[in-house]
């Protein structure tokens, strides 16, 4: 009944190609945005900001990253935290050995420098398929964190092996605050999405899915598979890169290899796998679920139990009902939350007739 | 959600009984933030997960002391209240309970015991602006002694080059003199990440100094569960002393259960106060017997704190170890050590800053950094052989730097040095200096001028 | 000890690792030839079953008998799993499937520590693990008792498991499911039965891999990585074949001790056992991509 097609009309090309065709689509997403840039910041507590929001953008961001390579073009990787960590220790090293070097700049050659390291990683993809790339993809996981580990060019040959980031600082003002850091990582990762969401509609999205559904069949058609494959290894790691930067900076203020481990990777894989494969909604609400979940669950049982059960004891519950919770989504929705937010759109369209 | 409740009994209560539960114990701060001032800590303690044999023992410990100071009148008539949050040692787990547990209702957070290397640097950079203390004790960057630098981290008691330093002398003292270490063969077991390379500038200073050759062998994450590398090649140099550094059992039993198979003795191992405890012995069953562990704070029952808490605090049935064996054991001795220290840090700020009141994180920084455990001190507390004297200054934020060392035998852990074994104060202190004044170079920090 | 024994050493421990490296991945290969899930949940499965076998013990139950009783649990669980969460989820995407191990791994590590506890124990099978005398002083190598054990579990396992699958109907249904399963349907395979008699094998391996793994290292939660180790395993192997787990297992296990001894240690300054594997697995994939014993993939397009 609100949720309708009707009433929307198309006069233009560029409004037929909008990413929301229908008005209340829009409007939502503009509220959404204004939510997000003029109330949050000055509502929001510093927790939620450091320890919900901020996390979930960034890691959102990896998600998207991980969605290209899996989602769109369906080659398995479970390298992303090593690829983020690429991304973190280039931005440091950036801003530590170029004098005046600016943030965003920092950010967008660290994201090129992963680029080029996951086209270099992204290389077996050309032989191999399946989990078989997947273990391809651990390899530059556990291969990168060592290096960066034992190199020690890269930590500055600080004894330790853990760096303090640098603070950001862009045209001299220097975003310190939780707010003013959940403002530039929203700004960041907004601009990210909106550039995944257009690349995924356009040519380059096309070639990404025909490789996906049948490469050969792809190649037989005349899409380049080598060239294809590696762009999206390329650009997927381009987005690890800047949300590991980001990370690093924004998050948790230090630049270390054992942040970057492979059960973050194994992390942001799940993230897409449950949010969604091949949707840009579904990297949100996955990041939403594997990192959320867990913490209001936490919070939840303690709220309602109060300290009348071990502590050890109901830890391992929650990890136990996290689990189910997957499960369950699962088995509700195969293909994942996003698909089950498609579902739920498409009732509202009719609502409130049931066909 | 008043925590001065205790896990009785963690069988299972049918949904009537925990709503009621439950509505009490929402009640419960209404009417006790009424009766007595309170002093609220978070503790973002690990009971799943890898470590949980070690964070569940230690953070047990720490609530067992608070339990009794609350049994016991408080500090000075004040009430300690805490919140618990699980990191299952993930940092980024870490980061989101430090913001959580900042604060509670009017409450909040002073100390802050992440209980992992990379939580506390990864919160450095927060400590001043929140106004919360990260004690460190016996982990953490070895510079934080440098209270110059970092006046709202500390590293109590002894940090890790001060043990490493320590390591050596008593390995020299053991060998007949540190002269006879000249030749000699050490091996660094390590897992191989920043907690495992810690001590190596200190070793690698120390070789050339005392003229032993330093073997370094890391052990590969996530768990360290084969070594059989590690060994193969500790066979071939046939070192005369194996430095174990290692944390959790994964790592520690199979070194130990790797060495008996390779026949090498577990009387030429010494470990970590982190590869110490006995979730790392006793898996390795007869392997482990003859094990050298180093021990900051030291296990066993035969202490004035161990045998008060146990009386009082789970004679009325209010402890927090769900299995009363573990009372003694060397994590939990460590736990009551930490709160012990952080009840001390209380009560001198209180005498400073007002007796009877509740204490802000500045007032409790003071209070970390003016602590004065005298012998006699200890006594009363029931501390003495537990943790040694330590007075710590503006400028030393470290206080001691000595270990003790005890050996396995099969059954129980045996404390073979009756005296503290100290470290090479002056290098260390001269290391620590140097790498302080690098990072505050590097961080556009300004050192504090400290009172002389 | 001379250069040769070194190296006889290094070998026969690579070999004797390798062996233990495939315990974990045989399970893995088991639900795979039979479901195509990729079974994230054998790590856990490894450690809860370990906890299981002490757990009862610490009860007061006789040992043997508490190792039987786990063989009941994990069978339980095998059941309870394929109902519960593979059945609903038939003819899913593969990696939807797996996605749905990891949902139950997160379950079982949480089970095991809520039903076993989080303290550390020790799992005593009564066999010794120091070097045996006269191999020692005859050749200079060391093996023990416990070595040789768990070859023998190992070997006993791949040939009951081998016999089964070629010789009995219940092998050769499996081996059907594994082809087709619309096919093996409509010849009247009970697919449902053979899936839940999969998943309780594939638990019974894990408790024996976590029994003796536990022998050496203590029954603790980090168990779980040990799902990480099987990933190269089965790579070279093949996730199909049982022989391709056991060499592929011998042969990393072997490959890694290797390099960590005469490159890694010296030369790259250690730790390489960390992603050696993988590099290996990976060099094999770009000669022979489907592993050794893999079955070729015909993809028509």
């Amino acid at each position: 009944m609100f949720y309708r097609e009707t009433g929307n009309f198309r006069a233009s090309y560029a409004q037929d190609a909008r990413i929301f065709p229908l008005a209340l689509d829009r409007v939502a997403i503009l509220v959404l945005l204004a939510l997000a840039v003029l109330v949050v910041p000055s509502f929001a507590s510093n927790w939620l900001l450091m320890a919900i929001l901020i996390p979930w953008l960034i890691l959102s961001l990896a998600a998207i990253g991980q969605n290209i390579i899996t989602g769109y073009t369906g080659q398995l990787s479970i390298g992303s935290a090593g690829f983020m960590a690429v991304g973190a220790f280039a931005c440091f090293n950036f801003m530590l050995r170029i004098d005046g070097m600016p943030f965003l700049l920092a950010v967008l050659l660290a994201g090129l420098t992963t680029a080029l390291v996951g086209v270099a990683f992204g290389l077996p993809s050309l032989r191999v398929r399946g989990l078989y790339l997947a273990v391809a993809t651990l390899a530059a996981q556990f291969f990168i964190v060592w290096t960066l580990e034992n190199v020690g060019w890269f930590t500055n040959y600080d004894p330790a092996g853990v760096m303090t980031a640098q603070p950001m600082v862009i045209l001299g003002y220097h975003f310190a605050s939780p707010a003013e850091k959940y403002l530039l990582v929203l700004a960041i990762v907004a601009l990210l999405a909106l550039a995944a969401k257009n690349m995924a509609r356009s040519n380059i999205g096309r070639s990404w899915m025909a490789v996906r559904d049948m490469d050969v069949a792809a190649e037989v058609v005349g899409f380049r598979l080598m060239r294809t494959k590696l762009m999206a290894f390329a650009i997927s790691s381009f987005y690890c890169g800047v949300a590991g930067a980001l990370f690093a900076f924004a998050y948790l203020g230090t630049v270390e290899p054992s942040a970057f481990s492979i059960l973050l990777s194994f992390q942001t894989l799940f993230m897409v796998i449950i949010g969604g494969l091949a949707t840009i909604l579904g990297s949100f609400l996955g990041a939403g679920f594997i990192l959320l979940l867990p913490i209001f669950l936490a919070i939840f049982f303690d709220f309602v139990t109060g300290g009348v059960f071990d502590k050890a004891l109901l830890s391992a519950f929650e990890v136990l009902l996290f689990g189910a919770f997957i499960i369950f989504f699962l088995i509700v929705e195969p293909h994942g939350l996003a698909r089950l937010w498609q579902v739920a759109k498409e009732r509202l369209r009719l609502w409130p007739f049931p066909h | 959600m008043s925590d001065t409740g205790h896990p009785r009994n963690p069988a299972r209560r049918d949904a009537a009984r925990v709503l009621a539960v439950g509505a009490a114990a929402l009640a419960a701060p209404m009417l006790s933030a009424q009766a007595r001032p309170q002093q609220y800590i978070g503790l973002p303690s690990y009971r799943v997960g890898p470590f949980a044999a070690a964070g569940s023992a230690i953070f047990g410990g720490i609530i067992d002391v608070m339990t009794h100071v609350n049994m016991t009148g408080g500090i000075n008539g004040v009430e300690l209240v805490w919140q618990e949050c699980e990191t299952e040692y993930i940092p980024a787990r870490g980061i989101e309970c430090y913001h959580r547990l900042l604060t509670w209702g009017a409450h909040r957070n002073v100390i802050f015991e992440p209980l992992s290397t990379p939580m506390a640097y990864g919160l450095l950079g927060r400590l001043p602006a929140d106004r919360v203390v990260i004690p460190q004790f016996g982990f953490g960057r070895s510079d934080a002694a440098d209270g110059r630098v970092f006046p709202w981290l500390f590293a109590i008691m002894t940090n890790y080059w001060s043990g490493a330093s320590a390591m050596i002398n008593w390995i020299g003292a053991r060998e007949g003199g540190m002269e006879r270490l000249r030749g000699k063969t050490i091996v660094h077991l390590y897992i191989d990440n920043a907690y495992g390379r810690e001590p190596l500038p200190v070793f690698r200073a120390l070789a050339p100094r005392l003229g032993f050759t330093l073997v370094e062998l890391p052990v590969a994450l996530p768990a360290g569960l084969e070594q059989g590398a590690q060994w193969t090649r500790i066979r071939r140099e046939n070192p005369d002393w194996v430095i174990l550094w290692g944390f959790g059992p994964g790592m520690n039993s199979t070194a130990l259960t790797s060495a008996a198979r390779m026949g090498y003795p577990r009387e030429k191992m010494l470990g970590i106060w982190w590869a110490g405890a006995e979730d790392d012995v006793v898996p390795a069953g007869p392997a482990a017997t003859g094990y050298f562990a180093t021990a900051i704070t030291p296990g066993g029952r035969d202490f004035g704190i161990v045998r008060e808490i146990e009386r009082v605090v789970y004679g009325a049935g209010r402890g927090n170890l769900a299995d009363r064996a573990r009372i003694g054991s060397v994590y939990w001795n460590r736990g009551l050590a930490m709160g012990s220290m952080w009840m001390e840090a209380l009560r001198t700020a209180q005498a400073r800053f007002g007796r009877g009141q509740v204490m802000d994180g500045e007032q409790v920084r003071w209070g970390f950094e003016n602590i004065n455990l005298t012998d006699a001190r200890l006594r009363e507390l029931g501390l003495h052989g537990l943790m040694p004297p330590m007075r710590l200054t503006c400028a030393d934020h470290e206080g001691a730097g000595v270990i003790k060392v005890m050996q396995w035998d099969g059954a129980r852990w045996n404390i073979v040095t009756p005296e503290w074994v100290s470290s090479d104060r002056a290098m260390v202190r001269s290391m620590v200096e140097e790498s302080a004044a690098r990072y505050a170079r590097e961080n556009n920090i300004t050192p504090r001028v400290c009172p002389a | 000890m001379t250069p040769l024994q070194m190296f006889a050493e290094v070998v026969i421990g690579g070999l004797m690792t390798g062996l233990m490296y495939s315990l974990v991945a045989l399970g893995f290969v088991l639900i795979y030839k039979a479901s195509t899930a990729f079974n994230f949940a054998q790590g856990a499965m490894v450690f809860f079953g370990a906890a299981t076998v002490v757990g009862f013990a610490e009860l007061g139950v006789p040992f043997w008998f508490s190792v039987l009783l786990a063989v009941g649990v994990m069978i339980l669980l095998g059941v309870v799993t394929e109902r519960v969460v593979m059945r609903p989820l038939v003819g899913q995407h593969e990696i939807t499937l797996f996605m749905a191990t990891i949902g139950l791994a997160f379950v079982v590590e949480g089970l095991a520590q809520l039903l076993w506890g989080v303290e550390v124990r020790r799992m005593d099978l009564g066999i010794p693990d120091v070097p045996i005398e006269w191999i020692l002083t005859n050749t200079g190598l060391l093996i023990t008792q416990f070595d040789f054990f768990a070859a023998t579990v190992a070997a006993v396992l791949v040939g009951t498991l081998a016999v089964v699958f070629s010789r009995t109907k219940v092998g050769r249904g499996l081996r059907a499911v594994a082809d087709d399963h619309g096919a093996a349907l409509a010849t009247g395979i009970p697919l449902q039965r053979i899936w839940m008699m999969v998943w309780a094998v594939a638990g019974i391996i894990a408790l024996v891999a976590g029994m003796l793994w536990a022998s050496r290292a203590g029954v603790q939660f980090a168990l779980v990585f040990l799902a990480l180790k099987a990933l190269p395993v089965l790579i070279i192997g093949g996730f199909t074949s049982v022989p391709g787990v056991i060499v592929a297992g011998l042969l990393v296990g072997v490959a890694e001790r290797m390099f960590e001894v005469y490159v890694g240690s010296p030369i790259l300054g250690g730790g390489t056992e960390a992603w050696f594997p993988f590099i290996f697995a990976i060099l094999f994939l770009l000669v022979r991509p489907e592993g050794l014993f893999g079955e070729k993939i015909i993809r028509r397009v």
